[in-house]
């Protein structure tokens, strides 16, 4: 062995241990920091951390773009949506003066409120655009309350990381980190345009998170669990989304 | 060579000679190493992107200027296909399956690969003189003689004389500079205008595009500017010969042609 091929196997070791440590490193912090989503093992795992964490460095405090009243879509589209519950149909047919939405894990005053509370709280509109994975998208104003208003009226633990959603309909649920779930665009919707949400849109209550694609948005929300683990929940993937191969970060 | 003492001989001797029995065309690299191996990973990146864009096109096969537009708005271009999604009005009677879930994750991932190996590219491409060297027509290529010659080669479907296994011709070097300044960063750049967190913390990379929509739109149409120069670039390399130009792509050596290692 040559001193030039003995000093570059040398210096080649040297690079490659100093990689690793350095990736053993970079990890600690992403996940110190909250850099690693819940979907961050498999093949596309990799690409899944890097959406995250890139938009959580650059992007955590970001206000999504709002528009002028002129911008607003004359046709909201509504999405196609399975055909409603008994259950849904039940409190539709009561006008939903019976819809709960209830709140529960770790905060400190677990509650039930119903849709003329949550109208009660203090009332905010935002004119965003709904922006689907599938490519179209259109702008529409929607008011309700944030959702960090009502998660502080249950008293948010302090190792609280994630928000988890449930649709009354089945196997619809999703979660959000908590940075999003107290983002001030983050909202419970009940309205649209100055009118009641209609069901097409996800009425009579929508979660609302306008900093990502729209199925994070997700239709007739009746319950909240606040959580500090969520593999606790469905497959641990974060969501239903990844487990249809979908991403569980949709801020892309 | 009686005459050279061995204790004389140059520490190198051994090597130059064996450089004189061989064509010393096998000693200087057509392609450097780093342009060699960048150039396979965004061949491999781009066959991702390209299978996975079409996935995700076909879930919404239409296409609008502006910031927002879906089915109930009317398209300014419609692809006459079939779509995986049912509420899209297509004409066909058909829904095909949903595969935007793996699509788009594998679709970021390559992107992500593309980013990073582009940066590493251009870094190499500015230190190195790549680009100076190799891409930058040179001051004689831009008379309006040499162009002219050299689309006359390439209508003519000429096989490109023995000296441009070692450059690029005006031609060439004109595509490749509008692939990588202008069709990457734009492809780049309206790709990240349809994200809704990063038009979140920098809203002028869709409001100076002109919106959402349009940003889309430029992606799906830089795209199809893409496949076209892939098209022609295949094309030129088969009329070069396809194994001798692969080869250099590969291994960095240029055979001269007839020789025995020409053909596969």
């Amino acid at each position: 062995m040559t001193d030039t091929s003995r000093r570059k196997l040398i210096l080649g070791g040297l690079a490659v241990a100093a990689g690793a440590a350095g990736l053993d490193v970079a990890a600690r912090l992403a996940e110190k920091y909250g850099l690693i989503p819940p979907d961050h093992g498999g093949i596309y795992g990799p690409g899944e951390t890097l959406n995250y964490a890139f938009q959580r460095v650059f992007a955590r405090h970001a206000l999504a773009r709002e528009f002028p009243p002129s911008m607003i879509s004359p046709r909201p589209f509504p999405n196609e949506i399975a055909p409603p519950s008994d259950a849904f149909k039940r409190l539709q047919a009561g006008g939903f003066a019976d819809w709960r939405l209830t709140i529960d894990g770790l905060v400190d005053r677990p509650a039930a409120f119903s849709l003329d509370q949550l109208r009660s709280f203090p009332r905010n509109s935002q004119i965003t655009e709904v922006s689907c994975e599938e490519g179209w998208s259109y702008v529409a104003q929607w008011t309700g309350v944030r959702l960090s208003h009502v998660l502080n009226l249950a008293g948010v633990r302090p190792r609280a990381r994630y928000v988890v959603y449930f649709s009354i309909e089945p196997d619809w649920w999703d979660s959000i980190d908590i940075d999003e779930a107290m983002h001030p665009q983050t909202f419970l919707t009940y309205g649209m345009n100055d009118n009641d949400l209609p069901v097409g849109n996800g009425g009579p209550l929508r979660m609302r998170v306008p900093r990502q694609l729209g199925y994070k948005s997700v239709k007739f929300i009746t319950h909240l669990t606040v959580t500090d683990d969520i593999k606790g929940f469905g497959k641990g993937l974060g969501s239903a989304a990844p487990e249809g191969g979908y991403a569980w970060y949709a801020g892309v | 060579m009686a005459t050279l003492q061995p204790a004389q001989a140059p520490l190198g001797a051994d090597a130059s000679i064996s450089a004189a029995s061989v064509p010393r065309a096998d000693f200087r690299s057509r392609h450097a190493a780093l342009v060699r191996i960048t150039h396979w990973i965004f061949a491999l990146c781009f066959f991702a992107l390209l299978v996975t864009g079409i996935e995700i096109l076909i879930s919404h096969p239409r296409f609008y200027w502006g910031e927002t537009g879906n089915d109930l708005t009317k398209p300014w271009l419609q692809i006459p296909i079939p779509s995986s999604r049912n509420l899209v009005p297509t004409g066909y009677g058909y829904v095909l399956p949903d595969e935007n879930g793996w699509s788009r994750a594998l679709h970021f991932e390559a992107a992500w690969v593309v980013v990073f190996t582009g940066l590493l590219y251009a870094i190499f491409g500015f230190f190195a003189g790549h680009f100076r060297k190799n891409l930058l027509p040179t001051g004689s290529d831009l008379s309006w003689r040499s162009f002219s010659a050299a689309i006359g080669n390439h209508l003519r479907f000429r096989r490109p004389p023995q000296h441009e296994a070692w450059s690029y011709n005006v031609l060439q070097r004109l595509a490749y500079l509008f692939v990588i300044f202008i069709l990457f960063p734009l492809i780049v750049w309206t790709g990240l205008a349809m994200s809704p967190t990063f038009t979140a913390a920098f809203p002028s990379s869709a409001i100076l595009l002109g919106g959402k929509q349009t940003a889309r739109t430029i992606h799906f149409l830089a795209s199809i500017a893409l496949v076209l120069f892939l098209v022609v670039h295949i094309l030129m390399i088969a009329l070069a010969g396809f194994w001798r130009r692969t080869r250099a792509m590969i291994t960095g050596r240029v055979h001269p042609a007839g020789s025995p290692m020409e053909r596969p």
